[in-house]
C-alpha cells in the first residue's frame, strides 16, 4: 500500500477525534459502559475501517470482506462509533447504545447488528474464534484476512493461550491479532493485578510474528498491518501500545476510568455533572494540538 | 407389548447385539461427512475414545486436533461454524460441556452458530474411572441454554441416525454419548426424527397404569421393567425420548393424560435433567404424580457399570419399584 500523505494522516486523525466525540456522547447517553478502552483504540479502529480492512458498509455480508473479530467486547462503543462514521448506520443511532430494543447491545451480538461478526464480552475467547474462522477460510482457499482485536487484560485468560498455541501450530498466516496494550484493567494496572510481560517473548515462543507499534501513530499501525499481510510463515500479532482515555488528558492512564461512562466516573478531578462537557472540551483542545 | 410401529430388533430381550452409543456416533459422523463436505470434527486429545478417529481416517483434511484444550475447541469450532462449517466437537462430557460451558453459551448459543457439542462418557456407566469422569450434570447445563437442541440417543443405531439428522439442522446442538456397550434396541427401520419421541412399549386395549419416559441406554432397563410389570398385570407404556430439547409435548402429554402417573428414567442428576424437563411440562399442562429414576444429588464412584447402575437404583427392579410407588400415589 502507498504511504500516507501528510494530508491523509491529518484527515484520519480528525476522523479519529470525531469518533472519540461520538464515543463520549453515546456513553454519557447510555449512563453506563466503558470509556478508557474505546478512547484508547479510536486511532486503530479509524485506521482499520478507513484504510486497512477490505469491507463495504453498504453490504456488511460481502463474502470477500476481511473479518474483524472483537474479543474484548466491552470496548464495543469504539467499534459502533467507527462503523457509524464509516457509513454502516446513522451516527445518531449510537445514542441508543445499551438501551432497550437497541441493535447496539452493551456487549456486541452477531445477530443484532450486521457487520459485528461475532458475539463477545466474556474475555479470552475471541482469538480462538478468529483462529477457527481463519482455519476454516484457509480450508476453502479463501483470500480474505481475519483480524482479532483484543485487550491486554484478557492475556490472563487461559483460553487466550490455548488459541495462541493453536494458531501457532497451524501457522494461520491469514490471521492478524491486535493487542490493545494499555496497561490497565478494572482492578488496577495490569502489572499489579497479574504481570503479563514479556508479552513479545511469549508470543514469539508460541510461533507468532510480533510487531510492536505506538497505537496512536496511525501510519505506523497501517505499516504493521501491511507487514502482517506479507508474513507467510506464521500468524502475526501487533502489540499496540496505547494510552487509555486518549484524547481526554485528565483521565488518560487512570485505570478507574476503565468501566465508567462520563457522568458516573471518579469525581476527584471533575464533578460528575461536568464530566461529559469537560471531556468534550479537552478532546477539542487536544485535536487542535 | 413392544410397539410394532417402533420396528425394534427381535432379540432385544434375549442376547441383544451390543455396542456403545459412541460407536454409533463414530459411524454416523462419517456418513454425515460423506453427505456434506462442510462437516468437520474437532477433538481435544481424545480421538479414539470419542470415536472421532473414524472421521479422522475418512477425512484427515477435515479433522482438527486441538490438544487438551476444551475451551479452545468450543471457540475454534464457533469460529468455524460462523464461517460456514458444521463442526462436531468431541471430548468427555465432564470437560465439554463441563469445563467450557461459558464458551459454549457465548460463542455457540448466543452467537447461534451450528456447532454440535458431543459429550462422551456420560453417566455412571463410565465405570472404573470414577466420579470425576462420570458426567451427570450435562443435560442440565445444556438444556438451560436458549437455541440449544439436546439429543440423547438410546443405542448405537439411533446414535448413528441422530448424528446424521443433527448435522442437517444448522443449529447449536448437544449430543450425549455413553462409553459402555449397551443393547442395540432400534433397527434401520425404526423411525427417527429430532424432536419426535417414539413409543416403544404400549398396551393396546388395556387400562394404562403408568407412562414411563426414558432417555439414553437406560431405555433397555425401562423395557425390561415393562415386561416384568406386564407379567404382574400392570400395564405401562415406555416412550423413548431421545430429544430432550425441544420436548415432543404432544406425545408426552397424550401418554401422561392416558396414564395419570409418570416415571422418568435417566442416567443423570434428577435436578435439572430429563425428568425435570418432563416435570416442567406436566406441571404446566397436566399435573400428575411423577417418580424420578436417576442420580439423587450424589456423585458416582468406581465400579463396574452393572454394579453402579444397581447401586444407584437405575436398574430394571428399581424402575418396577418406582412404577408401583407412583401408582400408590395416584389420586
Amino acid at each position: 500500500m502507498q504511504p500516507l500523505t501528510d494530508e491523509e494522516i491529518r484527515e484520519l486523525s480528525t476522523k479519529a477525534n470525531a469518533i472519540r466525540r461520538t464515543i463520549i456522547e453515546m456513553l454519557a447517553a447510555a449512563g453506563s459502559g466503558h470509556t478508557a478502552g474505546p478512547l484508547g483504540m479510536a486511532d486503530i479502529f479509524t485506521a482499520l475501517y478507513f484504510r486497512v480492512l477490505k469491507h463495504d458498509p453498504q453490504n456488511p455480508a460481502w463474502p470477500e470482506r476481511d473479518r474483524l473479530m472483537l474479543s474484548n467486547g466491552h470496548i464495543t462503543p469504539v467499534r459502533y462509533a467507527t462503523m457509524a462514521h464509516a457509513g454502516y448506520f446513522p451516527v445518531e443511532e449510537c445514542l441508543t447504545l445499551r438501551k432497550f430494543g437497541s441493535r447496539l447491545q452493551g456487549h456486541p451480538e452477531r445477530e443484532k447488528l450486521p457487520g459485528i461478526e461475532t458475539t463477545s464480552g466474556p474475555l479470552g475467547s475471541g482469538l480462538s474464534q478468529a483462529s477457527g474462522y481463519a482455519y476454516a477460510a484457509r480450508m476453502d482457499g479463501r483470500t480474505f484476512r481475519v483480524f482479532c482485536a483484543m485487550s491486554d487484560g484478557e492475556q490472563e485468560e487461559g483460553n487466550t493461550w490455548e488459541a495462541a498455541m493453536f494458531a501457532g501450530k497451524y501457522r494461520l498466516t491469514n490471521l492478524t491479532a491486535i493487542m490493545d496494550r494499555n496497561n490497565i484493567q478494572i482492578d488496577g494496572n495490569t502489572e499489579d493485578v497479574m504481570p503479563l510481560e514479556p508479552l513479545r517473548d511469549k508470543y514469539e515462543a508460541f510461533n507468532w510474528h510480533v510487531i510492536e507499534v505506538d497505537g496512536h501513530n496511525i501510519p505506523q499501525f497501517i505499516a504493521a498491518a501491511d507487514e502482517a499481510r506479507s508474513i507467510r510463515e506464521k500468524p502475526t500479532i501487533i502489540i499496540a501500545h496505547t494510552t487509555p482515555g486518549k484524547g481526554v488528558p485528565t483521565i488518560e492512564n487512570d485505570y478507574r476510568w476503565h468501566g465508567n461512562p462520563p457522568g458516573k466516573g471518579p469525581t476527584d478531578k471533575i464533578p460528575a455533572d461536568k464530566q461529559k462537557e469537560v471531556f468534550l472540551q479537552e478532546l477539542e483542545a487536544s485535536g487542535k494540538k | 407389548m413392544i410397539n410394532p410401529d417402533a420396528k425394534l430388533a427381535a432379540n432385544i430381550f434375549e442376547k441383544p447385539d451390543m455396542a456403545s452409543t459412541r460407536e454409533g456416533f463414530g459411524k454416523g459422523v462419517v456418513e454425515a461427512g460423506k453427505a456434506d463436505e462442510r462437516v468437520v470434527v474437532l477433538t481435544a486429545d481424545l480421538a479414539e475414545s470419542t470415536q472421532a478417529h473414524h472421521f479422522q481416517k475418512a477425512f484427515p483434511e477435515r479433522f482438527i486436533q486441538v490438544g487438551v484444550a476444551e475451551q479452545n475447541m468450543a471457540t475454534v469450532a464457533a469460529g468455524m461454524a460462523n464461517y460456514g462449517k458444521i463442526p462436531f466437537i468431541t471430548s468427555y462430557a465432564t470437560f465439554s460441556p463441563g469445563r467450557n460451558w461459558e464458551q459454549i453459551r457465548t460463542t455457540i448459543a448466543i452467537n447461534n452458530v451450528p456447532v454440535v457439542v458431543c459429550g462422551m462418557h456420560a453417566g455412571v456407566s463410565v465405570g472404573p474411572d470414577g466420579a470425576t469422569h462420570q458426567a451427570l450434570e450435562d443435560i442440565a447445563l445444556m438444556r438451560a441454554l436458549p437455541n440449544m437442541i439436546v439429543v440423547s440417543p438410546c443405542d448405537a443405531e439411533e446414535g448413528r441416525k441422530a448424528t446424521i439428522a443433527v448435522a442437517k439442522l444448522g443449529k447449536p446442538a448437544y449430543m450425549r454419548w455413553g462409553r459402555e456397550k449397551t443393547p442395540i434396541m432400534t433397527t434401520n427401520e425404526t423411525p427417527f426424527e429430532v424432536g419426535k419421541a417414539n413409543v416403544v412399549w404400549s398396551c393396546q386395549g388395556q387400562t394404562l397404569a403408568v407412562a414411563i419416559f426414558a432417555t439414553g441406554p437406560l431405555l433397555h432397563n425401562a423395557l425390561l421393567a415393562a415386561r416384568e410389570l406386564e407379567g404382574q398385570g400392570i400395564n405401562v407404556t415406555v416412550t423413548n425420548v431421545h430429544t430432550i430439547k425441544p420436548l415432543d409435548k404432544e406425545t408426552i402429554l397424550s401418554r401422561a393424560r392416558e396414564a395419570g402417573a409418570v416415571v422418568t428414567v435417566e442416567e443423570h442428576q434428577i435436578s435439572g435433567g430429563f425428568g425435570s424437563a418432563i416435570a416442567e411440562l406436566l406441571a404446566q399442562e397436566f399435573p400428575v404424580p411423577i417418580e424420578f429414576v436417576g442420580m439423587h444429588d450424589q456423585f458416582g464412584q468406581s465400579g463396574t457399570p452393572k454394579e453402579l447402575i444397581q447401586h444407584y437404583k437405575m436398574d430394571a427392579p428399581s424402575i418396577v419399584e418406582a412404577v408401583k410407588k407412583v401408582i400408590a400415589r395416584k389420586v
